[in-house]
């Protein structure tokens, strides 16, 4: 199944950067909280970047994405610039959502990244919806939707699970499976430690891996979206991964322990790609690459800070697209 | 214009809309193959085909979600509930999505959808199903919500809401299927929202309702034109956005107001039209404002005791006495 040994080392460099790029923002986000610059919740996909990156390689520009609150990666790997990212978490205009969403709500239509939802599960049957659209206007399109393991046990995941599997709806369900709900291992929440397995009761095909490249997710996630695409058939996803940071900024983190946590960035799959490239005699390529991405980070928080805050104005305009309903 | 029933002159609304855009389509629950729980959808199956009438299983969180996704990429859902009670399942879809995504995509993304259902008390139907849910629904910014009391108007609005670029709740009444009343048959001609309609002109009270309410009031009004005091009654029709000077225009002409509804009294809509009244026209009231609504407790199935906590035409009557200072 894996088509690693095939990548070109230039394949490899232009995946690595798209994790490193999500990564460094991430970490300077992290910065920016603890500097007061950005409010509210803040949950970081540091660890799990390379479920995003693969994701994107394996989807066409037309697909539709839609992803919870840890959100940044998606939209990141998608195409939205590191300004209109950065720029949204400091609440500013220029952001993707003009600094009315905030880091749980990153929408970028343009690159059909239809959100990040703040309610757990909330969002699967809207991506159901989009699949269900693509369907009525026969296109070619496929939906993917990404959740956390906590996400499988409320009704809306059952729900469109179960509507998508009875209506053959071009959909790909990714469960990232970072092992906590929050602060509650997944022992604790789940009777069955085989997410993919809940594929089983609704008649919909399903696959299980851990991460260990965004090569391997491409190719893995590959085949579902093709079926997708072309029979309009479900597919359950579960990629195994893990999260080095806090469930958000106010997790300590003291649920899991400081071995745990050791032992699984030893297994970083974005580390593990640098070692390859290093060893393959890329060091020159990684550090100018490495060096891009810095200055592009600097530039978003740059951008970020110096740009305008959203004024009153918008406030009536977004909520109704037609006249203000009072 | 033709003679419809209320069920009827809802089908004709979205029968029409879906002959004109193709984007339209019905989902729920026994819409189809059942002809609708209520006949609303009846003969719509054979007519547009189970692309366009989707019957689903009973999932309403699940299929009201799908219709504001596909909303969101472009297509115009109609969801069917078999009562709004049952919306109470979808909840968090109506006000997490439904009423949040285009404010939370900073203007990107629009939600074109409509969601329909019977409303308020049927018949001894016991706690569960007799609920009022617009009082819960108008409380949401980005949603708007209709609720028509006759055949014309259902037909007029529910095209508007379907031609509507924005999420519309649309509160239909069991109890009014069955009204008969002069439709127009021009499919171009659509009742506006936030337009309320003198349903009866007078000089000394005015009588706020909506939905099957007004012709409660109606009938209130005639018993007191006998006793000498000619009542206005205005239908609402639209109660997001709401008609505050037609409201207005009546209470400054009559001095004193009733308002008259379905549900429970701590807080909703009546305590909302309350509020502008005393902004708006302070002195022109010759009396506090009243409101006649459902007794504060759970619908009981005992069909006396029911009566008894549905808001009646004998209880308008006395509220209208009071407010006039009649005995």
């Amino acid at each position: 199944m894996t088509a690693e040994t095939t990548d070109t080392d230039e394949t490899k460099l232009s995946l690595y950067r798209k994790c490193f790029q999500i990564r460094r923002f991430e970490e300077e986000a992290a910065r920016a909280y603890a500097q007061g610059k950005i409010g509210g919740f803040l949950h970081l996909y540091i660890g799990q970047e390379a479920i995003a990156v693969g994701a994107q390689e394996a989807l066409q520009k037309e697909d539709y994405a839609i992803t919870t609150y840890r959100d940044h990666g998606l939209a990141l790997a998608r195409g939205m610039t590191a300004r209109a990212a950065m720029a949204e978490l400091f609440g500013k205009v220029t952001g993707c959502s003009k600094g009315l969403g905030g880091s749980m709500h990153f929408f970028d239509v343009e690159h059909n990244m239809l959100g990040g939802y703040g309610i757990i599960g909330g969002h699967l049957p809207l991506a159901a919806g989009t699949a269900y659209a693509s369907k009525y206007r026969e296109e070619k399109r496929v939906t993917i939707a990404f959740f956390g393991e906590g996400s499988c046990s409320i009704g809306d995941f059952h729900e469109a699970m179960s509507l998508s599997a009875l209506w053959k709806l071009p959909i790909v369900f990714v469960c990232e499976n970072n092992e906590y709900s929050m602060g509650t291992p997944m022992v604790r929440t789940m009777s069955v430690e085989d997410v993919s397995q809940k594929a089983i009761g609704y008649g919909m095909d399903r696959d299980r891996f851990f991460c260990e490249s965004p090569m391997q997710v491409r190719d893995r996630l590959k085949v579902a979206i093709d079926r997708a695409r072309e029979t309009s058939a479900p597919t359950l996803v579960e990629i195994r991964t893990y999260r080095f940071r806090g469930h958000s900024m106010s997790d300590p983190g003291k649920y899991r322990s400081s071995d745990e946590l050791e032992e699984r960035k030893r297994k970083d799959p974005v580390t593990k790609l640098r070692i390859d490239l290093e060893s393959a005699g890329k060091l020159s390529e990684l550090e100018r690459l490495e060096k891009e991405v810095e200055e592009e980070i600097q530039d978003a928080i740059k951008f970020a800070d110096e740009s305008p805050e959203p004024g009153p104005e918008l406030l009536e305009a977004t909520t109704y697209k037609g006249a203000f309903a009072r | 214009m033709s003679a419809l029933r209320y069920r009827e002159a809802i089908r004709a609304g979205m029968s029409e809309e879906m002959e004109r855009d193709d984007r339209v389509f019905v989902i729920g629950e026994e819409v189809g193959h059942y002809q609708g729980a209520y006949k609303v959808t009846e003969g719509m199956l054979e007519k547009f085909g189970a692309k366009r009438v989707v019957d689903t299983p009973i999932t309403e969180s699940g299929f009201t979600g799908i219709a504001i996704g596909a909303a969101m990429v472009g297509l115009r859902p109609i969801v069917e509930y078999m009562t709004w009670n049952f919306s109470a399942v979808a909840f968090d879809q109506i006000l997490n999505n439904a009423a949040k995504v285009r404010q939370m995509s900073g203007g990107q993304l629009n939600v074109p959808l409509v969601l329909r259902a019977p409303n308020g008390s049927a018949r001894q139907v016991g706690s569960q199903h007799s609920h009022s849910m617009e009082h819960f629904y108008t409380h949401i910014p980005g949603l708007k919500c209709v609720a028509p009391a006759t055949p014309a108007d259902a037909k007029g609005l529910i095209k508007t809401a379907i031609r509507d670029d924005d999420p519309v709740l649309y509160f239909e009444s069991e109890t009014l299927y069955s009204i008969k009343g002069e439709v127009p048959d021009d499919p171009e001609i659509t009742v506006p929202f936030g337009v309320a309609r003198v349903a009866r002109e007078g000089a000394g009270v005015t009588i706020i309702a909506w939905s099957r309410m007004v012709h409660v009031a109606l009938e209130a009004a005639e018993k007191l034109a006998a006793e000498g005091i000619e009542a206005e009654v205005i239908d609402l029709r639209s109660l997001r956005p709401l008609d505050e000077e037609a409201i207005i225009k009546s209470v400054k002409k009559t001095h004193r107001a009733v308002v008259a509804y379905e549900g429970f009294p701590y807080g909703g809509v009546g305590a909302e039209i309350v509020d502008r009244i005393q902004r708006l026209a302070f002195d022109d009231l010759d009396a506090p404002v009243l409101r006649v609504t459902t007794r504060d407790v759970p619908m009981p199935y005992n069909a006396k005791l029911e009566q008894l906590v549905i808001p009646q035409a004998a209880g308008i009557i006395d509220a209208v006495k009071q407010v006039s200072y009649r005995s």
